[in-house]
């Protein structure tokens, strides 16, 4: 309501229109290009990437939105409204060929038109909102360039983190003639049935027997948790309640000893277990994974039993508890999340470990789903049964990882130092 | 009453040590005594096949059998030592032969005491290698027990032989192959080189992805769930997606490119040392096969840095920016002249932590080019002196001179890191 009272002279300006123009231009060439990527990579569609067309369609809308702004901002209707005009200007201009798509597809090309028009429309104004722009202030065109930055910056982390875990997916999916025939197009083909799709994981779960490692990945994981567990809580219960000599120091070394290199220690540790026939077992691992995984997890302990009151536990001495009764019934309950969150962390980590599991495993009875992974890098493996495998891998840390998203988030700040 | 109050507090100490001993003994036998026992090997000549302990291999052969009282048994014993390089000493074997089988021609190395024949063979040199045939007259008990087979009657071979890891044998030769071989100082270079940019890279982007969440919005926890996936995430699965999606052939990145004219013909980004690129002007080689690898570690590590920055930059205080406000100060100046000396100590602790990591990080390079291409590290060497040329020795050595490089930076850390961040 404001603006229709502004005085006629305060509406244009020439920084608004400048600021406009160029804010527009990025905003349109952001969203060609996003679109641009999904609708090949997630669509299949054959694109092109007209940067060109969209920096101009850009400028015109952006310069559009700076010259019908009111005082502060553009009114919703007319920017959004303005990004619609000019999709129907550029589809009648080019004879319905739509943006951003080599072949004529006249829904989703006019659509897109539209969406991405109207959408950069809305954008454009939400980059100038609630600013100043009669004249080209430096903290003006400062702000201006923070919100584009963060504009881009979502863009770009979605792409970096997205694509290749959609890329897993899909390639998990897609047989290695379809991938040859077009590497780009990575839409999954639901019309070919469940049985071809999922042929990879068939395969790879059955014949080579990741059923099996799944089990052995499991196996090794949990006890690797447990064992942790234990004696990191009896290492951080005395580290931060007893008093005993060298206590300081050892407080201090703990992190130090993580930082021990596991490529330092896989020659010597793969020479005497080679002589002590403990090489190509599961046992061999399971003595060197809570090994590397204690030192971490006692540090992360120690930190959260900091900072739990000791009151309760002296109340609890007092009151004629052991220390085991202590530690079972007070302290145990009190520290259940960051347990929680140490044990995920341990966890994942063995599950994910690559370079013991390589050097240790020969026989693939005992294969660990990493090791089991390097078993199917051959020629004569296709890439679909990989990725299959790479997603069998993935999938369960992800689906465990979103579901105790707090606890892990807690975790590894207050002691996240993996390598 | 000191004395009590003594052997309190000998009782908490004992009880501490007794809940600490596991994990004593864990890492005196896991990490200390392996690291110790590496020192140890990198001064010795030491290669794969010599792990596995030499042992002398004896193989039984009937040569005639008795058919009846008085006959004779021809035993056959062809005999080895398993080791090509390491002698064995005092050699012996026995048998407990079955009952009515006398020794008919007496080797001086044999004797027999009953039923139980030992043969001391002596000292056998690396590839020894001997037949020899013992004699033996039936008796009537022989029959009697049913003429069993002379091979299937327990039999103990025994021998000593240096243990190639407890023997007193050293050599510098390890340290001099190394760091005269031709890639030795390259790898370092490209060591260094790296752990650096991967180092930074991973920050940089931490440090934007934090400045992105840094405030309360709707989604904001998913949205941090989100950009943990990298780092979540098996290598050895992501490694793969990337060398795949990368590749020249069949790879996504690149067909793309093309298909929008981003690059005139397919780019090998993991198998192509460098790349002409020409600037301004200037041209020189771009090492691409490293600067892909240092993108995947940076994307790879790139949530440990943004989650430990985002921490931090919620523990700013809101009043300083309030207080820049009034002050008029733009987001530029606000980002240089609060967020970042906010953010210094923990800049550089996370530096010097994700250096400490990344410069021993073997499986990130091993499964995207194995070493190739110019992106060869000091893990990779190991690897590939230790395994891929079997010579333990070597690969020791390697992982010694690694080692004194991250004790070099641990004393830095350990030196400057605040109290309250180790």
């Amino acid at each position: 309501m404001s603006a229709a009272i502004e005085p006629r002279s305060q509406r244009f300006t020439a920084p608004a229109v400048v600021i406009g123009a160029l804010v527009g231009a990025v905003t349109v060439a952001l969203v060609v290009m996003l679109w641009s990527l999904v609708a090949t990579v997630v669509g299949g569609m054959v694109t092109t990437m007209p940067i060109g067309e969209a920096l101009i369609l850009g400028v015109l809308l952006g310069a559009f939105t700076g010259v019908v702004r009111g005082r502060r901002d553009t009114p919703v209707a007319l920017a959004v409204g303005g990004g619609l005009l000019l999709a129907l200007a550029y589809l009648a201009l080019r004879a319905f060929r739509p943006l951003g798509l080599d072949a004529v597809q006249p829904i989703w090309g006019v659509v897109f038109a539209f969406v991405a028009l109207g959408l950069a429309g809305f954008l454009v104004r939400y980059a100038l909102r609630d600013l100043d722009l009669r004249r080209a202030r430096r903290d003006v065109i400062e702000r201006v360039i923070v919100r584009l930055l963060r504009g881009f910056g979502f863009a770009f982390f979605f792409v970096i983190i997205l694509f290749p875990f959609w890329y897993m997916l899909s390639a998990s999916l897609k047989t290695r003639a379809a991938m040859l025939r077009d590497p780009a197009n990575l839409a999954i083909e639901f019309g070919l049935g469940a049985q071809t799709l999922l042929r990879g994981y068939w395969e790879v779960l059955f014949t080579f027997d990741f059923v099996r490692f799944i089990g052995n990945s499991a196996l090794v994981a949990t006890v690797t948790m447990v064992v942790t567990l234990i004696m990191a809580v009896l290492g951080a219960y005395a580290v931060t309640r007893l008093a005993f000599p060298g206590r300081t120091f050892l407080s201090r070394s703990i992190l130090l000893i993580y930082m021990f290199p596991a490529i330092v220690l896989v020659i010597p540790l793969y020479a005497v277990f080679t002589q002590l026939g403990l090489r190509n077992t599961l046992p061999g691992l399971l003595i060197v994974y809570p090994a590397t995984t204690i030192p971490v997890a006692l540090y992360m302990l120690r930190s959260y039993f900091q900072t739990l009151p000791r009151d309760l536990e002296e109340a609890g001495l007092i009151d004629g508890c052991t220390r085991a009764q202590v530690i079972w019934r007070i302290t145990l309950p009190l520290s259940m999340p960051a347990i929680a969150s140490v044990g995920l962390y341990v966890f994942m980590i063995a599950w994910n470990e690559f370079l013991f599991a390589f050097m240790f495993l020969d026989s693939p009875a005992i294969f660990t789903l990493p090791r089991g992974m390097v078993m199917l890098d051959s020629q004569e493996v296709p890439r679909q049964y990989l990725m299959a495998g790479a997603m069998i891998i993935t999938l369960p840390i992800m689906l465990l990882f979103f579901w105790f998203e707090k606890f892990l988030v807690g975790g590894l700040t207050a002691g996240g130092v993996k390598g | 009453m000191p004395a009590r109050r003594r052997s309190l507090s000998a009782r908490e100490a004992r009880l501490a040590y007794v809940m600490l001993a596991p994990t004593f003994a864990v890492i005196l036998l896991i990490v200390l005594f392996p690291v110790l026992l590496n020192v140890w090997i990198s001064f010795k000549p030491v290669t794969l096949a010599d792990l596995r302990a030499p042992a002398p291999v004896v193989n039984e052969r009937a040569m005639e059998q008795p058919d009846a009282v008085g006959d004779e048994l021809v035993l056959r014993l062809t005999m080895r030592n398993s080791s090509q390089r390491v002698p064995l000493h005092d050699v012996r074997w026995r048998k407990t032969l079955p009952p009515g089988l006398e020794l008919e021609r007496v080797d001086a190395r044999c004797s027999q005491d009953g039923r139980v024949l030992t043969c001391r063979f002596g000292d056998w040199e690396g590839g020894h290698r001997e037949t020899f045939e013992l004699v033996f007259g039936a008796g009537a008990a022989y029959f009697d027990a049913g003429a069993p087979d002379v091979r299937a009657a327990p039999t103990e071979v025994r021998a000593q032989a240096e243990n190639i890891l407890t023997n007193f044998v050293f050599t510098l030769d390890n340290y001099r192959r190394i760091i005269a071989g031709p890639d030795f100082w390259s790898t370092l270079r490209i060591t260094l080189a790296y752990t650096f940019f991967s180092s930074v890279g991973s920050i940089l982007l931490g440090l934007f992805a934090a400045q992105l969440l840094n405030s309360s919005f709707r989604g904001q926890a998913f949205l941090r769930g989100l950009f943990l996936f990298p780092y979540v995430a098996p290598v050895i699965a992501v490694a793969f997606v990337w060398a795949f999606f990368l590749d020249p052939f069949s790879g996504t990145v690149n067909a793309l490119g093309q298909r929008w004219d981003l690059m005139s013909e397919p780019i090998s980004f993991l198998g192509q040392r460098s790349i002409g690129v020409s600037l301004f002007g200037l041209s020189f080689g771009f090492p691409l096969a490293l600067a892909t690898v240092i993108a995947f570690s940076s994307w790879n590590y790139f949530p440990f840095a943004f989650l430990f920055l985002l921490a931090r930059l919620q523990a700013v205080p809101a009043d300083m920016y309030e207080a820049a406000d009034v002050d008029g100060a733009g987001p530029f100046q606000k980002f240089w002249f609060i967020t970042l000396p906010n953010l210094a100590g923990v800049l550089a602790v996370l530096f010097l932590l994700r250096f400490m990591f990344l410069i021993n990080k073997f499986e990130d390079i091993f499964l995207l080019t194995g070493g190739a291409a110019g992106t060869r590290n000091l893990p990779v060497l190991i690897y590939d002196e230790a395994f891929g040329r079997a010579d333990i020795g070597a690969g020791s050595a390697v992982a010694m001179i690694l080692f004194l490089v991250l004790l070099l930076f641990l004393f830095v850390y350990y030196r400057f890191a605040p109290e309250t961040e180790r």
